[in-house]
This record gives structure tokens, sequence and C-alpha cells, in this order.
């Protein structure tokens, strides 16, 4: 199915979950957040959040700077 | 209210929704502001001139020439000054009536506490995770409400979290871990965007202490300031927060 990630399109399989797809992404070591339909997808829901088809979801990179 | 003070706050008592007992509930309040660099400056200035009762400040920093180009608190001639003393000296200035107090101890788990609960917001404008994690847990656990503003680049993020139970907090937005932070000093930052974000803390800091209109809770705003666009997106509360579930 595709989805869109930053504004791009992507493929990923059917049923895919947001921690794949994080894993997927190599984020490691960022701090960030991750956002689907402009909703924010609270961490501990990333093993259980299956992505549906036309999925609009954004990575937040966390900004700390003041 | 004195003649003068109605004279110095008349464009906002104009305000339908403000009005007199706006004004007076802000000359009530008290606010905390972490960090006095670039976003700290806009919000100590707001505050401070639209007449808010006292304004606690806090930051360990002096005064640098790099900090100018946007730490519009400052000025060239305070260079190596405390920036307290020096947002003082421009704060008292600016209105002489709001009661300014110089926060001494540094910011930790063990201080932060006692100062929040003495403050009915908390305006965090600070540079670092620890802090930012830091404030957020005394505002959970003191339930006051914390304005969260951040800025790097050309890019902006500001949300509020109400301290109430059930409201996401800032751990519910981003993990507490040891992931490589970027800095202002390292990436760079224009300089009216922490403007524009320092103005929407100390506007929502307003409408919150006076109860006026709808504040970003559960909403998160992030502005692109090279494309110059907004973006708003709901901000749940996570249920398996270590900071404010359960």
């Amino acid at each position: 199915m595709q989805i869109t990630l930053n504004g791009t399109p992507r493929e990923v399989a059917d049923g895919t979950r947001m921690a794949e797809l994080v894993e997927d992404l190599s984020l490691g070591g960022q701090r960030f957040a991750v956002e689907v339909n402009a909703e924010l997808v609270p961490r501990s829901r990333f093993a259980e959040h299956q992505l549906s088809p036309n999925d609009k979801v954004e990575i937040i990179q966390a900004v700390g700077g003041g | 209210m004195t003649d003068d003070e109605l004279l110095r706050y008349s464009r906002q008592i104009l305000l339908p929704q403000f009005g007199i007992e706006g004004q007076e509930r802000l000359r009530a309040s008290s606010a905390l502001i972490v960090g006095l660099g670039g976003l700290g400056s806009p919000v100590a200035m707001y505050l401070a001139a639209a007449g808010i009762g006292r304004l606690l400040l806090a930051d360990f920093d002096a005064v640098d020439l790099s900090n100018l180009q946007r730490q519009i608190l400052h000025t060239s001639e305070r260079i190596g000054q405390s920036k307290v003393a020096s947002a003082i000296t421009s704060l008292q200035a600016l209105n002489p009536d709001v009661e300014l107090i110089p926060v001494k101890p540094s910011l930790t788990d063990k201080s932060l506490p006692e100062l929040v609960g003495q403050v009915d917001i908390v305006i965090d404008g600070s540079d670092n995770f620890p802090t930012r994690f830091a404030v957020n847990r005394a505002c959970v656990t003191a339930r006051v409400p914390l304005v969260s503003g951040a800025a790097i680049r050309m890019e902006g993020q500001v949300t509020c979290f109400s301290g109430q139970p059930g409201g996401p907090c800032y751990r519910c937005l981003y993990p507490d871990d040891g992931s490589t932070d970027e800095t202002c000093s390292a990436n760079g930052i224009l300089a009216p965007v922490v403007g524009i974000i320092g103005s929407i803390q100390a506007a929502e800091a307003i409408k919150i202490l006076t109860a006026v209109g709808s504040p970003l809770f559960g909403r998160l705003l992030l502005l692109d300031a090279l494309t110059m666009e907004w973006r708003s997106i709901r901000l749940p509360a996570d249920p398996a927060c270590p900071v404010c579930a359960g």
C-alpha cells in the first residue's frame, strides 16, 4: 500500500505497524515524534499502531533551542 | 487600579474578552521564565509590558556578543553581565510596576518543585532537553501549566500543557533518552524566528492566566519560516507516559 512520508509517496507492506516503519527509517539516536494525519501517535502505541493506505506520516524532529 | 495603570493598559482593557477583570487577573499572576535567551526575551518583555504581577527569572549564563543578534533583552554594553541582571535592567525600564525576582539556585529536580509551586505558570524557553524534561516533571507534579517553545534554524515549535491530569505533557511528545540533539550554536537560528515563537508563548501565557480564549492545550504548532507555513497537530496524552500517566 502507499503512504506519504514527510511529503513523499512511499510503498510499505499492508498492515505495517508504526514500530516497523520507524525501524526501517533508522532513526536511532534521534529525538523525534511521529504524526499521522495531523495527530501525534503516542510512543507507547508504536508497536500496535497499524498504518492505513494513504496515511500522511510525518517525522517531527525535536527542537530544543531557545 | 490607578489612573496611570488604566492608561498604561488601556488598549488591553479595551478588548471585550479581557477588560479590567483580565488586567486585574494578570496583575495578580506570577510566572517563572526558564531561559532569558532568544525565546525568554520576548516572553519576559511582553509579560512585563502587559502588566503581569511577578516574574521569576532563571538563567545561568552571562550575556555574550553572539547572543545579541536575537536576545533582545540584552544590550552591547551589558556583555559579561549575568542575563538575569541584564533582564532586570531592561524589564524595569519597560514597566516598573512588575515585581522581578532573580532565581538563584540552579534548576534541578530538587529545586524546581518548590520554584514551580510558587507560580501560576511556567514558560520554558531553555536551550537544552535535560532542563525541558526537568521543568516538565515539576509542572506535572505541581499541576502548573507549562508553555513550551523551541526554535532552531528557521523552524519553531510551540504548545501548552495544562498540568491537569488527563492532558498530555512534554514527555508524551518526546522521549527522554540519550538522543543527540542540535543546538542553535551549532546549527544557527534566524533572529526573528525566536521572536515569533516567544511572542506566541507570551500570548498563550496571558490567555491562560486570564482565562481568555482557547490555549494550545493538546495542540502542537510547527512553524517552517523558510516557507512561512504553520501546521497544527493534535497532541494526545500517552496513556503509558512515565511522567503524567496514572
